[in-house]
């Protein structure tokens, strides 16, 4: 089953940060890195639930800000030995953020 | 006490066992019984020990300890498991031994084969051993001596159990101690008598304390050490009397006619072996008793020797190190496991902490032919020196104080005599990580390594054996040495190790961030002659490709808010989530609020507005902090500008990577001891210097006398007033993850000058120091004589440069509550998780 948003204006993201929002009952974290792009992860860092959305990001990957885990942006894999964190397609359409589960 | 080693009355069935007598229930006496043991030799030998100390067998190199601790219950009850025995006396009675504790021998009949004790028993033996020991050694000198065997009340020689407990019987009611001989025992003493209060005095007849270890320069370098541990030194001069006074000590008298007066003398001026017993039984003794290389008399074939009381090939050995080599060799030819072992001598390679200082020494301790090399490394500041002398390409000495890190390196090449680098400073320093891997090659693999990471040897090798080509690759991958870095040198061990040793020179290691390979003056000057004013700026033109990195932003943030305060590009994405929100992040995505309560004094007027806030917003706990304010713990983030409002002070940056506090003691105000406005001090400098960003957290403390109740000594900066109306500026302190005493940068005579001087110390720091690199690396990594002449007397003619720029820092200061009451950027304070529920910090 797959579960499709619109969030809003992609303004409210501010580059090269993220925003967490909730798709469902699924919350999610979606960046907008400086290089380009949407992405989107699951909000809830697997190593001990800290809040990805308030991570530093490179385009490449975004780092949890409790304990510095790193995950790959394009599809949610750590980089740093802890769990992988799911991943979700975001993109902009006219203007406005669109977030697919599943 | 006195009982024959009886025959069993099985004597016809099994061989009747052979009767060894150990003389002497010391550490080599009792050494050489376990390792008799361990060869088979309970069931071999009837044994029977002698000791003329009325105790079990015990651990002398713990009297120190026991001093220093003043343990009474350490010495009170002798059964229990107590550390200082060896051996319980259980340990006898379960290998089948007869202890006769307090008995002395005083005579071998050699053609009866028999030893006779002071309780006028007759003992029979078919193999003896002579573990006698030393004694202290009490120069002729008039006042020592009560009668012909009991000492001056109040004088004490160090080297029994029966020494220290009465020593410290002793030093409970008496004030001042002059210890005779600044060797190796006496700075023991020294320092353990100081531990109970005592004003102690180290009278030392030569100017080089530690004569027999140490050379003029390692000595000196100890000398100051222990100085600044408050001991007094009277160095090239001779005690000729011992001054009493109804019976007891009152002073000493120096050659020079001079007199100190004291309460307690504790000689110390050198060990005798005990070797009375074999001279008057008609064994060949000179320094002491003298053995072949089975550690046999030379003279009858039935009586071995051990320990201090043994001289083999002319050496006297006075540290346990050669006694066990020598037991276990005696124990080989005793049982006959190795009737052909030899004792060869021992090199002798010591490791000591001698009164909170370390000491290694090994060979020789300076170059004896024109044609030995010399190496010599000293860092007074530190208190670190160290020497390394070579003959022929090989180590034959080296001395280390203060820093003993490359011991089990040196250690090594001293014994298999192997070769040495081309760079013998090498042996100082490279050396040493390649050869500490042997010691982490030893640890388990599961041992775990980054304790604030659980990250264990096994998870680093792993790293590596998945293709990890160096230490920054390995400690990304794990985020070892990333928590409180303390475990960041085991860490580099351990994987260098797993690298093969090699230690792979890694190029980031001298990066200021990783992203960027450029080291801090390099990148410093990039970023000026382009005029790069913002992290995305940096990036493109820095970085390989112009790419991003995670890792580098907070450090190139902090760098250009310190090179551009006036017109940096604020990029808040180059910001960690806590210098965004101006908080810091708790364990469930909430934060904390930390206002400025500058020196740490607040009114009832603030406290009562703190209760308030903390009522209205229901904060889960309001918590005194270790830099003396107020947290409030627990706030959402979307809450936090209205918990700035209605609180209604200034941001204490309990965040940032940045100036934090100032702490302060009540000083002059109040203190009946205070000789400094410490507290107006603190607050001063707090309010000139609040919020000031750097490489890493700057925390500051003022303490109004060296009672030093603001713990000053341990902090970046730490100021403590004097007499005379001085302040004295330490800098690079640390009482975190890792410990330091600051060292003194200067000494001042104004707040003024104090001011300034920590604002230009701490502009150079910013200037200077490596990312996240405390003032507790930074100010040996400079090393303090540098600094002082930089900072102090402006040998570099930059000290108005730096105080304008941190003049100018300080003007462009605002407060970051104040200024984000507007939000900066879009859903600068949405939450960013509440949405499934997550363990909350818990509410008190
Ligand atoms: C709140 C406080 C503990 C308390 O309840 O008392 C505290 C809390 C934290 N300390 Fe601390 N430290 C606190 C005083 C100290 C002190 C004592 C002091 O400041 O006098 C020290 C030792 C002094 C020093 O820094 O050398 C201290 C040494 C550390 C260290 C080790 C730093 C080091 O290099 O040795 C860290 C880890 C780090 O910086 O990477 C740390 C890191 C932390 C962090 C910020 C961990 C983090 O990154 O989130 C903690 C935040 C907890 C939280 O969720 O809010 N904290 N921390 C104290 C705040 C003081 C203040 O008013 O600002
Ligand atoms: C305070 C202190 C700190 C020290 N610290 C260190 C250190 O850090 N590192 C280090 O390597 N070394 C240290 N040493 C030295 C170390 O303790 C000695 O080298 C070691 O104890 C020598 O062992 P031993 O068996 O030869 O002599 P001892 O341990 O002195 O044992 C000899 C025993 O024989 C007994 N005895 C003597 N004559 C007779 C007799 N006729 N009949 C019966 N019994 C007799 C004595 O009473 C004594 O119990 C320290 C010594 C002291 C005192
Ligand atoms: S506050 Fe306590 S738990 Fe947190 S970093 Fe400091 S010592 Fe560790
Ligand atoms: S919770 Fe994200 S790294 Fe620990």
């Amino acid at each position: 089953m797959s579960v499709e948003a619109k969030l809003g204006p992609v303004g409210q993201i501010p580059l090269g940060e993220g925003r967490a929002f909730l798709v469902g009952d699924e919350p999610v974290a979606v960046f907008r890195p400086r290089s380009g792009g949407l992405y989107a992860l699951r909000a809830i860092c697997p190593h001990r639930g800290g809040p990805l959305a308030d991570g530093l990001t490179d385009g490449e990957v975004v780092m949890c800000p409790l304990h510095h885990h790193q995950f790959a942006l394009a599809d949610g894999t750590c980089r740093t030995g802890a769990d992988d964190v799911a991943a979700y397609r975001a993109t902009e359409e006219d203007g406005e953020l669109v977030v697919r589960l599943g | 006490m006195t009982q024959i080693a009886e025959r069993p009355e099985t004597e016809q069935t099994t061989p009747p066992r052979s009767r060894l007598v150990v003389v002497g229930n010391g550490m080599s006496g009792a050494r050489a019984l376990e390792e008799i043991l361990a060869r088979g030799g309970g069931d071999r030998f009837a044994i029977t020990v002698f000791g003329d100390e009325p105790y079990g067998n015990y651990n002398r190199i713990l009297l120190s300890e026991v001093l220093a601790n003043a343990a009474g219950s350490v010495v009170d009850n002798e059964d229990a498991d107590d550390e200082i025995y060896l051996n319980p006396l259980d340990w006898y009675a379960d290998n089948g031994i007869t202890l006769h504790a307090g008995v002395r021998i005083v005579r071998i009949d050699r053609h009866a084969k028999v030893v006779l004790g002071d309780d006028g028993s007759v003992t029979p033996y078919d193999t003896l051993v002579l573990a006698t020991g030393s004694r202290s050694f009490f120069p002729p000198m008039e006042g020592m001596w009560a009668s012909r065997t009991a000492l001056t009340r109040g004088v004490f020689g160090f080297r029994s159990l029966d020494d220290a407990t009465s020593m410290l019987a002793h030093v409970k009611d008496h004030r001042t101690a002059v210890v005779i001989g600044g060797g190796l025992l006496g700075l023991e003493a020294a320092a353990g008598l100081q531990a109970h209060g005592v004003a102690v005095h180290v009278v030392h007849p030569t100017e080089v304390l530690m004569n027999q270890q140490l050379e003029a320069e390692a000595s000196k370098v100890l000398r100051s050490k222990l100085q600044d541990r408050g001991m007094h030194m009277h160095l090239g001069v001779k005690t000729s009397e011992i001054l009493t006074e109804n019976g007891s000590v009152s002073g000493v008298r120096f050659t020079d006619g001079s007199d100190l007066a004291c309460d307690m003398v504790v000689v110390t001026a050198g060990i005798r072996p005990n070797i009375g017993l074999a001279m008057v039984s008609g064994l060949e003794t000179q320094r002491a008793i003298v053995v072949d290389d089975k550690m046999r008399s030379v003279d009858d074939d039935d009586i071995y020797v051990v320990g201090e009381c043994a001289q083999h090939r002319g050496e006297v050995y006075g540290v346990v190190g050669p006694l066990w080599e020598q037991a276990a060799v005696l124990a080989d030819v005793v049982t006959g496991a190795d009737p052909d072992a030899e004792y060869h001598g021992s090199r002798l390679a010591t490791k000591l902490k001698v009164a909170g200082v370390d000491v290694a020494q090994m060979g020789v301790k300076t170059p004896e032919r024109s044609s030995d090399e010399f190496v010599q490394f000293s860092e007074t500041g530190r208190g670190v020196y160290q020497t390394v002398v070579i003959r022929d390409g090989t180590l034959i000495g080296a001395t280390l104080v203060g820093d003993v890190s490359k011991v089990a390196a040196l250690t090594q090449a001293f014994d298999s005599r192997s070769a040495l680098p081309e760079e013998r400073i090498q042996l100082l320093f490279d050396l040493g990580s390649a050869d500490d891997s042997s010691a982490v090659a030893d640890l388990p693999d599961d041992t775990q390594i980054c304790n604030c990471n659980g990250v264990s040897k096994g998870d680093l090798i792993a790293c590596v054996e998945h293709g990890a080509e160096s230490v920054s690759a390995c400690t990304a991958q794990t985020r070892a040495g990333k928590g409180c870095g303390s475990c960041k040198g085991l860490v580099k061990e351990v994987v260098e190790a797993a690298l093969g040793g090699a230690g792979a020179e890694d190029p980031a290691d001298s990066y200021y961030v990783p992203g960027i390979p450029l080291d801090k003056p390099t990148l410093m000057r990039e970023i000026r002659a382009r005029e790069l004013k913002s992290v995305s700026a940096v990036f493109a033109a820095l970085a390989p490709e112009g790419r991003e990195h995670v890792g580098s932003k907070m450090g190139l943030t902090a760098l250009l808010r310190m090179m551009w305060p006036d017109d940096v590009v604020d990029e808040r994405d180059g910001r960690f989530i806590n210098d965004r929100v101006h908080a810091n992040i708790q364990r469930d995505g909430t934060f904390s609020v930390v206002p400025r309560m500058s020196g740490g004094v607040t009114s009832p007027e603030q406290l009562r507005r703190i209760a308030d806030v903390a009522e209205k917003h229901e904060i889960p706990m309001v918590k005194l902090t270790g830099g003396q304010r107020i947290d409030l713990l627990g706030v959402p983030k979307e809450k936090l500008q209205e918990v700035w409002a209605d609180l209604d002070m200034p941001s204490g940056w309990a965040y940032g990577k940045s100036f934090r506090t100032v702490k302060t003691c009540v000083g002059t105000d109040f203190c009946r001891f205070g000789l400094g406005d410490s507290t107006q001090l603190g607050i001063d400098l707090e309010e000139r210097y609040k919020g000031v960003e750097g490489p890493a957290k700057m925390k500051l403390a003022v303490s109004g006398c060296p009672r030093n109740c603001a713990e000053s000594m341990v902090k970046d900066v730490g100021l403590v007033a004097v007499e005379g109306g001085e302040w004295q500026i330490y800098v690079g302190g640390a009482a975190g993850a890792t410990i330091r005493k600051g060292d003194i940068l200067a000494t001042v005579d104004s707040h003024e000058e104090a001011i300034r001087l920590t604002g230009r110390f701490l502009q150079y720091y910013r200037e200077h120091a490596n990312w996240l690199e405390r003032t507790y690396d930074f100010v040996p990594r400079m090393g303090l004589e540098y600094l002082q002449a930089v900072i102090v007397d402006d040998t570099e003619g930059i000290a108005a440069e730096l105080d304008a720029r941190m003049q100018e820092t300080v003007d462009r200061y605002s407060d970051p509550w104040a200024a984000d009451q507007q939000e900066r950027t879009p859903g600068q304070f949405h939450d960013a998780l509440p949405l499934v529920p997550l363990p909350q910090v818990p509410v008190r």
